[in-house]
């Protein structure tokens, strides 16, 4: 736990000092948002009903960005490498960066809603139980994300990969991610959200479990 | 895999160092070799780096590493700390296999390597500090401070790596091997980017390391430096071992092969 705690805190760093990406990537989403508003037109109930599945969109476009991006400061000097060197288990600095990876979308998907309240008047008081569907939601690509990005980090076509790699892998917690956001900015009279909740952190757990055990692969040189 | 590899190498170490390997054979029985490669390959794609190489280094001995460029001296430190799988044989570190037994021997070992393993957004400071909270090691500002005094960066402590000089990164990457405390310490051209001054602040750490009991693999072009700090010598030729032995009885016929000029 204190090796998970010590790899968090470093990926937390390194992206408090590089802070203005996370400004880049909200940007990045925002910008996708309002083009799909374009797409849909001014008819105010259509904005409403794409809503939820264009803020999941946005959020899994700008995760490519930041997931690349994580990998990048590991690899200058490789010192992930040095840190597998160190008697730290691969699965510690893999748990470590995906909870930041979490973290950073969860917080671009936080601030991603207003302007989604904006464009699509699409609005909630159920402020906490979004904000719960949106961590889940995070945690869902953060887990397989941080894997593929280790995958693809050094790869040549990184930017083509990743997603190529990650988006068929999610698009169960998207459908998830889309319905629980959904039936609460529309409305959920049958209590449907319960269960999208759980099986978006089915997939979170399921897929923090494999890809924790797949992260050494991955990264081991020999 | 070569075939002709194993006669050349093997052969020439036991006809000049035939007495070192009798004293390793008692060495290993008394559970007193820290670093044992046998038969170690490695390679990249077709080519091969490492060919049969076949050595001990008895505990609390500094080695010198030596041999042109691309003759796998940083192959094999790489090798040793468990950064690359060698493709044949077996490597041990103080009587552990370094495969099977991987994170057993990460605890034993350090290696400076070509790349610094430092994060170029933090400080010289943060840098320390990510190690000593994995090594769970104490990690008290005062005690980072001094490490970095022992390197000369201390009132560079705040300082970002991204504005460091070459040289200056290379103190800190020294600082965070020392950081580490291991017995068997893998240095790879430590001397590089360094000052003067700095390549005495090597040589202190040296004596300071073979003082404390560890052993130290050091591949260095600087045959003078070597010899004076080195008890014992490796010289590698595309891959294989050429000489193993004291290293100031290296014949000259080993210290051209490692391209050394006399005078270096």
């Amino acid at each position: 736990m204190n090796g998970i705690l010590a790899a968090l805190r470093k990926d937390l760093l390194l992206t408090w000092r590089g802070r203005l990406q996370i400004v880049a990537v909200f940007a990045f989403g925002a910008a996708a948002l309002l083009l799909f508003s374009f797409a849909i037109g001014p008819d105010s109930s259509a904005l409403r009903q794409h809503a939820a599945g264009f803020l999941w969109l946005a959020m899994l476009l700008a995760s490519t960005l930041s997931l690349a991006e994580s990998f990048e400061r590991e690899l200058e000097e490789r010192a992930l490498t040095g840190l597998l060197l160190l008697p730290v288990s691969a699965a510690v600095l893999y748990y470590g960066k995906a909870i930041a990876n979490l973290i950073q979308l969860a917080l671009v998907g936080v601030l991603l809603v207003p302007v989604m309240v904006i464009l699509y008047d699409a609005g909630t008081l159920r402020l906490l139980p979004l904000l719960g569907v949106i961590v889940l939601g995070a945690a869902g690509l953060s887990a397989p994300g941080t894997l593929y990005a280790a995958m693809t980090a050094q790869a040549r076509a990184r930017q083509a990969l990743l997603p190529l790699l990650l988006f068929p892998l999610v698009v169960p917690v998207l459908l998830a991610a889309v319905k629980a956001t959904s039936l609460l900015v529309l409305g959920d009279p049958m209590g449907q959200i319960r269960p999208w909740a759980t099986l978006l952190a089915a997939f979170a757990v399921i897929h923090l479990s494999l890809c924790g055990l797949l992260f050494g692969r991955v990264v081991d040189e020999g | 895999m070569p075939t002709t590899s194993t006669g050349s190498s093997t052969q020439l170490i036991e006809n000049e160092d035939g007495h070192e390997h009798g004293l390793s054979r008692k060495a290993t029985m008394l559970g007193m070799i820290a670093v044992s490669a046998e038969g170690v390959c490695r390679r990249y794609g077709r080519r091969w780096a490492l060919v049969d190489v076949s050595f001990e280094v008895p505990e609390a001995t500094v080695v010198m590493v030596a041999g042109r460029n691309g003759s796998g001296k940083s192959t094999l430190l790489r090798t040793l700390a468990t950064a690359i799988r060698p493709d044949r044989g077996t490597v041990r570190i103080l009587g552990r296999h370094s495969q099977d037994e991987r994170d057993e021997v990460r605890e034993t070992i350090a290696l400076l390597d070509h790349y610094t393993h430092l994060y170029e957004p933090l400080t010289a400071l943060e840098n320390l500090d990510i190690v000593a909270r994995f090594l769970g090691k104490n990690r008290s500002r005062e005690a980072l401070l001094a490490l970095l005094e022992e390197v000369g960066l201390a009132d560079r402590a705040e300082d970002p790596i991204g504005t460091f000089s070459a040289g200056m990164r290379k103190r800190l990457a020294i600082a965070r091997v020392l950081q580490q405390e291991a017995r068997v310490v893998l240095l790879d051209e430590p001397y590089g980017d360094l000052d003067p001054p700095g390549f005495l602040l090597v040589d202190g750490i040296l004596e300071r390391l073979r003082a404390s009991g560890a052993t130290v693999l050091m591949a260095t072009h600087l045959l003078q430096r070597g010899r004076a700090l080195c008890s014992r010598a490796l010289v590698l030729e595309s891959g294989r071992l050429v000489y193993s032995g004291a290293a100031s009885e290296m014949p000259g016929a080993a210290a051209n092969i490692a391209g050394f000029a006399e005078g270096a």
